[in-house]
């Protein structure tokens, strides 16, 4: 290659390594506002700012939403699988809100640890499938933990 | 087919404006894009002769008058 | 070594090339992509848990994949500019930037549009959404920029530079949902693994993405014989095509 091309080349490369660098250590340094939400146990390791506007994220747990049958107001926990924060939100939820999907929700964290929410968006995986599979899917799983079960109630029968 | 009838396709289960909405947009800007393109490239090609046939109309004028010299000379007499 | 190198960047040479393939690209195009499409919206079953909105991502994601991968070879184009002061590789960065601005509008257009009934919102400002709107903006300043200076030479050098600057934003595109906490999903369509989704919604996804790529390049083509023509219109050879087609 012509040295002149070489030198050209050598300063375009340094320029973009030097942007790249400069630019990761700038999202590195603001990765906690370039955060959407906190988990449920950021906020139970008391990472999250009490009564600031804040979002909050994480899978809605099995079982744990509770309707009030005279207004819109709706009380579930939010989990991520090792901590878990106590929600209500009084409004129209989006049709992909149920338990076991994930939601993004706003508002603020009270002093008790409960999060008071205005806005709950849903948040969905990057698994798609038709209906049917993941009905087959279901029932097979439950087929799995009706089968675990069994074993489980044959094991303490054994003893 | 996934849907049992012409009108169950349209509406979708509800989703319908939404689907159909990014799918006209999607088809009228790429459609748009295309039709441009080619627009701009024909208006390019025919500036593009227009100036070569003036030029060579233009060289063949003057390769004409510089026969013409031969014969006839236009040279202001005063 | 380099002399196909060379040859490449001969504009007379790419035009009889790109005159040759683009019908081809362009037929393959849009077979491909009303392939895709009518598979997607007519017969691939509806998701378990999104129903009939998903069939949006049939249009969604290769708009996306083209906008990233479009800013891609620009910043290759750029490179081969700024070090070989190739002219071709600044007709191609001039030519494609319009094309790469209406696919990140799409992309963004039809992600919100997706977005208000899936996950009840048009618009957050998460990771994806953002870095995806800083492209638009760097396609919209590229094309400002290279209007904005009336020499050519130094407004490719100038626009080169921009597309440089503007290139990191691209893995910060694509890893922002593994990165930071996100509204969006993580990607579905991958290469270098089994996708998230079953084949009879895979395939049409797959067919449209070419189909996408195909007509991304019979643009390319037709914009870049264009830019040429504008550029190269006192020459011998545009001359003579010229005058051989006026007969």
């Amino acid at each position: 290659m012509h040295p002149i091309r070489k030198k050209r080349l050598t300063i375009v490369l340094f320029l973009v390594a030097g942007l790249a660098i400069a630019v990761g250590l700038t999202t590195y340094a603001l990765r906690q506002n370039i955060n959407l939400f906190y988990d449920p146990s950021e906020i139970a390791d008391g990472k999250a700012p009490v009564d600031v506007r804040i979002r909050a994220g994480g899978m809605v747990e099995e079982g744990s939403v509770v309707r009030d049958p005279e207004s819109l107001k709706v009380e579930f926990r939010v989990t991520d699988y090792s901590a878990s924060v106590a929600m209500e939100y009084v409004g129209i939820l989006p049709d992909l809100f149920a338990e076991g999907q994930g939601v993004v929700a706003m508002g603020r964290l009270n002093a008790e640890g409960r999060f008071v929410a205005d806005q709950v968006l849903a948040k969905h995986d990057e698994t798609y499938m038709p209906p049917e599979v993941a009905e087959a899917l279901e029932r097979a799983s439950k087929g799995r933990h009706q089968a675990a079960d069994v074993e489980k109630a044959a094991e303490s029968t054994a003893y | 087919m996934a849907f049992d009838s012409f009108s169950a396709f349209i509406a979708m289960e509800g989703h319908g404006p939404y689907v159909w909405v990014c799918y006209a947009v999607f088809a009228v800007l790429l459609a748009g894009l295309m039709i441009w393109s080619v627009k701009r490239n024909q208006s390019a090609l025919e500036d593009c002769q227009r100036r070569h046939d003036t030029e060579s109309r233009a060289s063949a004028k003057a390769t004409g008058k510089a026969a013409a010299s031969f014969t006839r000379v236009e040279i202001p007499q005063d | 070594m380099w002399q196909w190198f060379h040859k490449l960047g001969s504009p007379k040479w790419f035009f009889g090339i790109a005159t040759r393939f683009m019908p081809w690209l362009l037929a393959g195009g849009l077979l491909l992509l009303a392939a895709g499409l009518v598979w997607g919206l007519a017969f691939a079953p509806k998701d378990y848990l999104q129903g009939n909105s998903y069939r949006i991502i049939f249009i969604h994601v290769p708009s996306a994949f083209l906008a990233q991968s479009i800013y891609i070879s620009m910043a290759v184009a750029a490179v081969v500019t700024l070090v070989w002061r190739m002219k071709l590789a600044d007709v191609f960065v001039k030519a494609i930037a319009p094309v790469g601005l209406i696919f990140t509008f799409l992309s963004l257009f039809t992600g919100a549009v997706w977005g208000k009934p899936t996950w009840g919102t048009w618009w957050v400002w998460d990771a994806r959404l953002t870095s995806m709107l800083i492209l638009l903006f760097l396609y919209g300043g590229v094309i400002a920029l290279d209007r904005a200076i009336n020499d050519e030479k130094s407004a490719a050098r100038a626009v080169a530079v921009l597309v440089l600057v503007g290139v990191v934003n691209i893995p910060i595109i694509k890893y922002s949902v593994d990165w930071w906490n996100t509204l969006h999903q993580p990607a579905t369509f991958k290469l270098t693994e089994k996708p998230s989704m079953p084949m009879e919604m895979w395939v049409p996804l797959l067919l449209s993405v070419l189909g996408l790529y195909l007509l991304f390049g019979w643009l390319a083509c037709i914009r870049m014989k264009t830019e040429i023509l504008i550029r190269e219109q006192r020459t011998r050879w545009v001359k003579d095509m010229v005058l051989a087609g006026r007969k």
